[in-house]
């Protein structure tokens, strides 16, 4: 056997998993679901969302990028656990002008669906309706999973640190365009597109908290160049279409309720 | 935080990485050059024994997808065994269990890697 790493064990630890005692983390992680349920989300449509699978960044057809969005709060006092506390509570005030972020009542917590509504390029007619599932919470972190049908199989951790005496925000994605629509829609501006969504989203959050000029520091990494053609299929759930088609038939479906 | 203690056995074409600690996002440097050892002498099939795990978060499972990506970059097919029931949950919620193949214990997953 040849030990790569060897450290002193820590005074307290927890049983390891065979034993029965419950992990650490348990109570951080969403109870296992088999379709996602946004039907008590005001605000948006939820049949975008309701009776999807998620859809993380193994089950996207394009290429598989890492983003990491970190934001210094200088001259800022608050700490990582606060911060946390803030963005959590106040997570769709953050979002860029004209994006919508409706959380569940009960807040962002594990297991909670929120819905969202996107506007692709600034102007466009056309509102993406989709959700995310809060996959993971604790006190330092949260992670949403998206939902088939979202223009991104993804994951993003939204997180704070402190290094010496400056709390540090990130946002970090692991996502796939869902299926050949997005991942062409991704190349042709959506990319850079989605960069500047949560650039503008940490800006946002440095601001609230008292930072004057925020600096972002952005980290785009191409993790996988293959594209996964086996689930090109992905398309039949497609946000990006059933939102266009309910964009382009909203005036007939006005002129048959009338009738 | 425990520390991320990785072991590495070495059984013909497989290569079993016993993962005890902590898996998160700064688990990387310990995982990836785990993986490279493992990986070194051209196994095919590297085992993740995860029975002695005690915590994992988001971006501990994020570090498993990157893991993933880079073992089937390699050719090289990544199982996994030991893996509590909470884990396995987890697993499945995140869909990873569509690419890695959960075992019961180290001889069916060694079975099934090394066919």
């Amino acid at each position: 056997m040849n030990e790569l790493k060897v450290e002193p064990p820590p005074s307290v630890k927890t049983p390891p998993n065979g034993d029965a005692a419950p992990s650490r983390d348990a109570a951080n992680w969403a109870q296992p679901v088999d379709r996602l349920s946004a039907s008590g989300v005001a605000g948006a449509k939820d049949d975008a969302v309701t009776g999807k699978r998620v859809s993380g960044p193994l089950q996207g057809f394009g290429q598989l990028w890492q983003k990491t969005f970190t934001v210094r709060l200088e001259g800022v006092d608050i700490s990582a656990t606060d911060l946390i506390a803030l963005w959590k509570e106040r997570f769709p005030t953050f979002w860029p002008k004209g994006q919508g972020f409706y959380a569940p009542l009960s807040g962002i917590a594990p297991g909670e669906v929120a819905l969202v509504e996107i506007v692709p390029l600034p102007g466009a007619p056309v509102r993406f309706s989709t959700g995310v599932l809060v996959l993971y919470a604790d006190d330092e972190s949260f992670t949403f999973m998206t939902p088939e049908g979202h223009i991104l199989s993804a994951w993003i951790t939204f997180s704070a640190r402190r290094d010496g005496d400056v709390t540090i925000a990130q946002a970090q994605a692991l996502e796939r365009p869902s299926d050949p629509f997005d991942e062409l829609a991704y190349m042709l501006g959506g990319n850079r597109q989605n960069n500047r969504f949560w650039e503008a989203t940490l800006r946002n959050l440095a601001t609230a908290v008292g930072v004057a000029a925020p600096v972002i520091d952005t980290q785009v990494v191409c993790i996988d160049r293959n594209r996964q053609w086996r689930y090109w299929r992905n398309i039949r759930n497609s946000a990006s279409i059933r939102s266009a088609r309910r964009t382009l038939t909203a005036p007939f479906r006005k002129l048959t309720r009338r009738g | 935080m425990t520390a991320t203690v990785i072991e590495l056995d070495q059984e013909g074409a497989a290569s079993i990485l016993r993962i005890a600690g902590d898996i998160t996002s700064g688990s990387d440097t310990d995982l990836m050059a785990a993986y490279g050892r493992a990986t070194a002498n051209g196994a095919s099939a590297v085992i993740l024994d995860f029975s002695k795990l005690e915590y994992m978060n988001s971006g501990g499972i994020g570090l498993l997808v990157t893991l993933l990506v880079r073992a089937q970059r390699g050719g090289v097919r990544l199982v996994a065994t030991g893996l509590s029931e909470h884990y396995r949950q987890i697993f499945s919620l995140t869909r990873l269990d569509e690419a890695i193949v959960i075992y019961n214990d180290d001889a069916a997953a060694m079975a099934a890697a090394t066919t």
